[in-house]
């Protein structure tokens, strides 16, 4: 057998027909960057990688630090969980909707509330006008609670709650629902949000002052922990982080960062990494830019693991192994040529699934304009169903694993988390961070650079800044929300409070004042209130009672 | 991110944030004595809320202060929305120069 050629002369080569090459064409820009405009070379070949050490950095599926994922056998096994953010209107309607989609073979529900819900506010509160219903579905009590998981029975179908600041009481309250269906809290699973940190950098749906808002938290992670411990009490999340115009990196170095500060928090307050760490879930956004996603996935999985490993002593893989759900980027979709949003889903929904996702939201199509139809929510579905059975991808085990672009991609993300993990140390951890407004500053920036980028045109968006139908007519029947929700709804929150014994919630909300003020558990007592239909309005005013209120600093 | 591309293209603006009610925007637009008012709204609620803008600044002896709406607007809204007294309404995808331009073309003169 010939030796083959050395590299040198093939470097050599290479180089006489890239000149060549560039000679006959020059390339279409003199800059070639990702959607968080990131530079991208023309070629990435071993060198790239050199550094790369297989055993250390890579392994084998299910090993540490699980950059090729956390299963041996990858979606052979099992395939990602379909699971769809659906919510509007009443709990009638959202729980017409569910039953909808588990029909047509989605596997989980995801709850998507409405504003006055997630900022704690009852729908008869003067601040909900105008938004009752409008952006997930209307809930103020346990009443509505019970409606909307009518026929659902919550020991079966796991659940996932986007609430936040008021993130306990809806524990309680789904909780207090399960008990009422006859479900054991030891089986049921599911995942609450409840990760307060990307409010303040991001999302901005607050109520209390930060650290106020840290404690609720760590009251859950408490709580679940003793009963309900299949339960994920949080899901930190990236995606609002990118969805604010963040980069991938800064998604992934501040959404990992939020991790470790939930995990100081949670040994502060006493309680064991290796049992309680395992319950936090992430939660990451599948944007435009195919490989730099699935390099943020594959990043985001080894530098947890490490950091478990390292910082905080964990031996147990269950610690070690990063979980995550995927939701295509909302931002992406334009509300011109709406249809041209099915692809831009398909397209992120695979990053999200080459990338290792537990499970996955795709968008519909005509999110852009409203909450989606039946029949959008359907096609969003189904696409996730055709990459599952018929594109081959969950065939093999990462298959995008020692791709030299892939691997460097990877390794420049793992780098520049640390980078950003070294400054946030520096500033005393992440709640610093935020009251100095640090993480907030630097997503604000590269908002506005991308903006500007687009108005440049260095970065396209197809129907909008090239390729645009001048005089554009909408189309596409959108789903519309009346204010006969909100009267449907104020009426069914007299009812509730009409029919309660008053005497009884006055003490249960007493009780969560009490324990708020004694520094012990609030999850108990806010059990007990909404046992007894205190309101959501009701508990989360017991609670700014004892902590107060938020005030954003300017940045 | 409009409030910096607005501060960019010279104007002097006021932020006040998020999640403000009708009462609270009209309150800080006679206080601030704006030539302006701009409101963002994503979640569909713009029909109830901006008409209450436009006649609480009306109401305010603000008669000339125009009142600009960005945001998830369906096109059929659009109409209705101009007719209640918003000036214009910017869907997703507009520039900010096409903006800032939109406001320094239509706001009134100071005598």
């Amino acid at each position: 057998m010939q030796p083959s050629k050395s590299a040198t002369t093939e470097e050599i080569e290479h180089k006489a027909t890239t000149a060549d090459s560039l000679k006959r064409q020059t390339e279409r820009k003199t800059s070639f960057r990702t959607v968080s405009l990131d530079e991208v070379n023309r070629l990435y070949d071993s060198s790239d990688i050199a550094d790369l050490d297989l055993d250390r950095d890579l392994a084998f599926p299910g090993q540490f630090p699980y950059t090729r994922g956390i299963h041996a056998t990858g979606y052979r096994g099992k395939l990602w969980t379909m699971r769809q953010f659906a919510g509007f209107s009443t709990p009638e309607e959202t729980n017409g909707r569910f039953k909808y989609l588990l029909r047509e073979g989605q596997n989980g529900l995801s709850v998507a509330y409405d504003l006055p819900a997630l900022m704690g506010y009852d729908a008869d509160s003067p601040l909900s006008e105008g938004e009752v219903g409008k952006c997930g579905v209307a809930v103020s009590s346990l009443a509505d609670m019970e409606a909307l998981f009518d026929g659902i029975p919550l020991e079966d179908v796991t659940v996932s709650q986007t609430i936040n600041a008021p993130a306990s009481v809806f524990l309680a309250m789904y909780l207090v629902v399960a008990e009422k269906q006859g479900a054991d809290w030891k089986k049921i699973s599911g995942t609450l949000q409840n990760d307060i940190l990307k409010e303040y950098i991001a999302q901005k749906e607050w109520i209390y002052p930060i650290r106020s808002a840290m404690k609720l938290v760590i009251d859950t992670f408490e709580f679940c922990t003793e009963h309900v411990p299949r339960y994920n009490p949080i899901s930190v999340s990236g995606y609002h982080i990118r969805e604010a115009g963040a980069t991938a990196l800064q998604e992934l170095a501040f959404t990992l960062r939020d991790g470790i500060e939930y995990v100081d928090w949670g040994i502060r307050a006493g309680l064991d990494v290796e049992r309680f760490v395992p319950r936090i879930s992430f939660f990451f956004n599948a944007h435009n830019d195919f490989f730099e996603e699935i390099a943020k996935y594959r990043a985001a999985r080894r530098i947890w693991a490490r950091v478990m490993r390292d910082r905080f002593g964990a031996v147990n893989e269950r610690t070690m192994q990063l979980r995550f759900h995927t939701q295509t980027a909302g931002v992406s979709l334009t509300v011109q040529q709406p249809l041209n949003n099915i692809v831009r889903v398909a397209i992120q929904a695979l990053a999200g699934v080459l990338g290792g996702t537990q499970s996955l939201h795709t968008d519909a199509f005509d999110e852009a304009l409203a909450l989606p139809t039946d029949k959008a929510a359907l096609i969003a579905l189904r696409t996730q169903q055709i990459i599952a059975e018929e594109t081959g991808v969950a065939n093999t085990v990462d298959p995008l694993g020692g791709s030299y672009f892939v691997e460097a991609l990877t390794n420049k993300m793992e780098q520049g988390t640390l980078d950003y993990f070294d400054r946030i140390d520096a500033m005393g951890g992440m709640v610093e961070a935020v009251e100095k407004g640090f993480p907030q500053r630097e997503i604000q920036e590269s908002a506005y650079q991308y903006q500007k980028a687009l108005e440049r045109g260095e970065q396209t968006i197809v129907g909008v800044n090239k390729y645009a139908i001048v005089n554009e007519l909408q189309e596409v029947p959108t789903l519309v929300i009346d204010e006969s929700v909100r009267h449907q709804q104020v009426e069914r929150l007299e009812k509730t409070r009409a029919r309660r014994d008053a005497g009884e919630v006055a003490r249960t909300l007493d009780a969560i004042r009490k324990a708020a003020q004694r520094d012990e558990n609030t999850m108990p007592s806010t059990i007990e209130a909404v046992r007894a239909y205190a309101t959501l309005g009701e508990i989360c005013s017991a609670l700014r009672d004892v902590y107060g209120v938020y005030e954003e600093p300017a940045i | 991110m409009i409030a910096r591309a607005l501060r960019d293209a010279g104007m002097e603006v006021i932020y006040t944030g998020l999640r403000q009610t009708p009462e609270m925007i009209a309150a800080a637009a006679l206080q601030e004595d704006v030539d302006a008012v701009g409101v963002s709204i994503l979640s569909g609620a713009h029909n109830t809320l901006c008409p209450r803008i436009v006649s609480l600044l009306r109401d305010q002896g603000l008669t000339d202060t125009l009142v600009v709406l960005g945001g998830i607007v369906p096109q059929e809204d659009i109409p209705k929305l101009k007719e209640q007294g918003v000036a214009e309404v910017f869907l997703p995808g507009t520039s900010t120069q096409d903006i800032a331009e939109f406001i320094r073309a239509n706001v009134k003169p100071r005598d």
